[in-house]
């Protein structure tokens, strides 16, 4: 029941993850964050089988960023996903595969275009303007098939993943306890999750909220 | 989601004309009902002459694609010419049957036109690799039954460029409208000895 969606802007992608992570039927964390910087342009959203995720996320992560180490060049988004989706690929004809999905939005400083691969377990990897893994997909593509178009600012796109939360909200028979909302773009990646949520995030910063919320479930 | 070749849907098909032949393909990638791609092309083409056309499991389309794309460019640096669409269809049967016992699923087909004697070649493959050659047409993936009724009525031997353009595609189409994992558009390539043609067809987008 995690949330992981992504939409492309005018120069950039928003990646939105949903803040609770559940064993069964609790909820054992809210400011749960799922998603790992693979590189300064390109990010990673994950969800699927608790413990593959991370140990596959942190897998990449730590390879591109090696790669980016002894080559002085960092990959570009589309190599990172081809790269991906590869080891994913071996690891599904192995005696037990990642069940791991991911989005991987990035932007690449040399082409400068906005780039959202989605990749499921099975290891198909596709460039998409918008994407969501799981139920969240069932309900967001309608109102992403409706109101996305080419070339929408931030402050569009933001409105747009605020709408597709609303919904998620709800529709989604369990709380998710929010979102990160995260952008992508020519100066790196940024949490953007206040613009999302005006009305939660007065001027404070983001961990201060969380550690509320945190504090909140153990009172 | 038993059937792993279902999960994603598409279609492919390949018909024989006068000195041509014609390969479509539609371009719908899905998780089972819903769809998330109208941008995903399933037939390749490997040198000038040689097409392939792949339906079934998404990432074993990908993967094959990059497989026969690293051993045709193997194989043109070893020749110093490209493969002809008959060698291609032996390499495509011995790569499928080499995974024999976990089979990559999917329903390829063969297109293209031999540089050196210009006759029209089509072939189909099961998914670990036998080969089914056709005179006519080949049709593959979750349309294929419909595929196999349309293909049946509408084709005829000898048909010109244009003429196997507007078969193969209404064949395609009307087998779409009946099948719900394929459809959201459809690309056809013309192929005859001197010049290949690559169409978009934007069809119902239902």
């Amino acid at each position: 029941m995690d949330i992981v969606l992504g939409l492309r802007i005018k120069g950039g992608v928003l990646v939105a993850t949903s803040k609770a992570a559940t064993r069964g039927i609790s909820v054992i964390k809210v400011g749960d964050d799922k998603t790992r910087e693979l590189n300064p342009n390109t990010l990673m959203a994950y969800t699927g089988e608790a413990g593959d995720t991370v140990q596959f996320a942190e897998y990449i992560m730590a390879n591109t960023r090696l790669y980016g180490i002894r080559h002085d060049i960092e990959l570009s988004p589309s190599a990172v996903a081809s790269f991906t989706r590869n080891q994913l690929a071996k690891a599904l004809r192995s005696r037990k595969p990642y069940q791991v999905n991911v989005l991987i939005a990035g932007f690449d400083p040399k082409t400068e275009k906005p780039t959202l691969n989605l990749i499921d377990y099975l290891a198909s990897n596709v460039e998409l303007p918008y994407a969501a893994h799981g139920y969240a997909a069932y309900y967001t593509m309608s109102l992403l098939d409706r109101h996305w178009k080419e070339g929408m600012t931030q402050e569009e796109g933001v409105v747009l993943m605020r709408m597709c939360i609303k919904e998620l909200q709800t529709r989604l028979p369990v709380d998710f306890k929010g979102v990160y909302v995260k952008v992508v773009d020519k100066d790196g990646i940024r949490d953007v999750s206040a613009l999302v949520y005006p009305d939660e995030y007065p001027e404070a910063e983001v961990t201060e909220e969380l550690e509320v919320q945190q504090g909140e479930i153990a009172a | 989601m038993s059937n792993p070749q279902e999960i994603n849907g598409g279609s492919c098909v390949a018909m024989v004309g006068k000195d041509c032949v014609a390969i479509a393909c539609d371009l719908r990638m899905g998780s089972q009902g819903l769809g998330v791609s109208n941008d995903f092309e399933k037939v390749f083409n490997y040198g000038d002459n040689v097409y392939l056309g792949l339906t079934g499991l998404a990432t074993d389309v990908q993967t094959l694609h990059e497989v026969f794309r690293e051993k045709t460019n193997l194989y043109k640096m070893a020749e110093e010419r490209q493969i002809e669409p008959e060698t291609f269809a032996n390499l495509v049967s011995s790569t499928l049957y080499e995974k024999r016992f976990g089979p990559y699923f999917v329903g390829p087909i063969v297109a293209g036109i031999n540089s050196k004697t210009e006759k029209p070649f089509i072939c189909g493959f099961d998914l670990i690799g036998c080969i089914d050659f056709a005179k006519d047409f080949i049709v593959s993936g979750t349309a294929s039954d419909m595929l196999y009724g349309m293909c049946e009525s509408l084709w005829q031997p000898d048909l010109e460029p244009e003429d196997l353009f507007n078969t193969c595609s209404q064949a395609l189409m009307c087998a779409m409208d009946r099948d719900p994992l394929g459809g959201w558009g459809a690309i056809v390539w013309i192929i005859t000895k001197d010049k290949v043609v690559k169409k978009l067809l934007k069809t119902r987008q239902d």
